[in-house]
């Protein structure tokens, strides 16, 4: 099989056309409901689902609802909003702050990571959970610390202990969660469809919160890796400001870019060589595509593989015993 | 109990549901099997640390330190050599 750099090129206006008219076969026909919800951040993928469901329904019948928190970038609702002003949509905002702290979600964040930093001020100070940034040259393991930024810029960071990571990403999933909530609120007031902004590699590779963001009537990028999402992006005149935004987490309170939360490597690298991994394409070959060694290919191939197992549980269904 | 043993029955307390009839030898690839993820490696650096007094830094959370009994056994042995050095 043939593998270059430029194997992930789709055609935009193919694409769209495909996935409106699938979006408006399950909105409409299967569902039957009379619009769209989508939850609007600001980032690249839920711009990209706004502006196909502005085209599979019309701008009156859908509804873009940004929802910040405590701990949300301001940018990303300017952004928002100015992309919901371009496609003609009305946008509200519900800021989720005040129901996050009802339900603990920043008291119970803070006591994890006091247990690991003591002199942590939330106040003060921004955390983040990173991986190792070495993927390729060691093939380390997806083991997270916690990066604490103290006011002046000083950076400490711990790996996590098992307690303290469990609860910190438990207390952080109450924010998509209750973000699901939210978008079935505004989509039941009205009777229309939630529609979901995971791409492919979120989805596969386990990013996403089960039952929160993973919560939707309809996926429609999900089978498309995140530069294809770009293609559409384009194609559909998502603003520049938001297609030029480093993809970011927008969850903890320092600034942290997908990369170093998750994926470990840029887009442009690690879907090629996940194209790679996806069609039984020996890592030499790729390795010689993407001008790396084959080892450094292995890593990211052995990576994929075992985050792709270890979230199995994430997309599971419910399982019925019978 | 010697290395090996101590880590073959805090895995198959902590990640196999104590599941003894499980065959899991010294070489079985606890990572490429699924036996260990991401969090049971936070818990197997945890366990040999205490258990053996040896330090595990960031750098040495490796495959090829982790991947099975017998990898983890010789990392603890070369990192215990290395701190009785110190």
């Amino acid at each position: 099989m043939e593998f270059g750099t430029d194997v992930l090129t789709i055609n935009p206006e193919h694409e769209t056309a495909h996935i409106v008219s699938k979006m408006r076969q399950s909105v409409q026909h299967d569902f039957r409901r009379k619009g769209a919800i989508v939850g609007l951040s600001g980032g690249i993928d839920s711009a990209t689902v706004l502006g196909l469901a502005v085209k599979a329904f019309g701008p009156s019948r859908v509804l873009a609802v940004m929802m910040p928190e405590a701990h949300s970038s301001p940018i990303s609702e300017e952004y928002a909003a100015r992309l919901a002003a371009q496609y003609e949509v009305v946008a509200i905002t519900e800021d989720l702050t005040a129901g996050l702290a009802g339900l603990g979600c920043y008291t119970r964040q803070n006591d994890a990571v006091r247990s690991v930093f003591p002199d942590y001020d939330p106040s003060l100070d921004e955390i983040k959970l990173v991986l190792p940034a070495d993927l390729l040259e060691r093939g380390s393991l997806n083991v997270y610390s916690l990066s604490l930024t103290r006011p002046g810029g000083e950076e400490r960071r711990k790996v996590l202990p098992v307690a303290a990571y469990l609860q910190i990403v438990a207390a952080s999933n109450m924010k998509q969660r209750a973000r699901m909530l939210m978008l079935y609120y505004h989509a039941e007031e009205r009777n229309y469809a939630v529609i979901g902004t995971a791409n492919r590699n979120e989805h596969a590779q386990g990013f996403f919160v089960k039952y929160g963001d993973g919560g939707a009537d309809i996926q429609p990028i999900q089978h498309l890796y995140k530069t294809q999402v770009y293609q559409l992006a384009e194609y559909l005149g998502v603003t520049q400001e938001i297609i030029d935004r480093t993809p970011t987490t927008d969850t903890y309170s320092a600034e942290c870019s997908q990369e170093e939360f998750y994926f470990r490597l840029p887009f442009k690298q690690m879907d090629l060589i996940w194209y790679g991994l996806d069609n039984d394409i020996p890592a030499a070959k790729v390795a010689t595509a993407l001008e790396i060694s084959v080892i450094q290919v292995e890593n990211v191939y052995r990576d994929l593989a075992q985050k792709a197992r270890s979230t199995e549980y994430l997309r599971a269904k419910p399982l019925m015993v019978r | 109990m010697d290395i090996k043993e101590r880590i073959h029955e805090f895995i198959v307390t902590n990640c196999l549901f104590g599941d003894t009839e499980y065959d899991l030898t010294d070489e079985t690839p606890l990572l490429d099997s699924g036996i260990i993820d991401s969090t049971g490696v936070i818990e197997l650096v945890l366990f040999v640390s205490e258990a053996f007094g040896i330090e595990v830094p960031a750098e040495d959370m490796l495959p090829e330190n982790f991947n099975s009994i017998t990898r983890l056994s010789n990392y603890v042995q070369m990192q215990a050599v290395a701190s009785a050095g110190q």
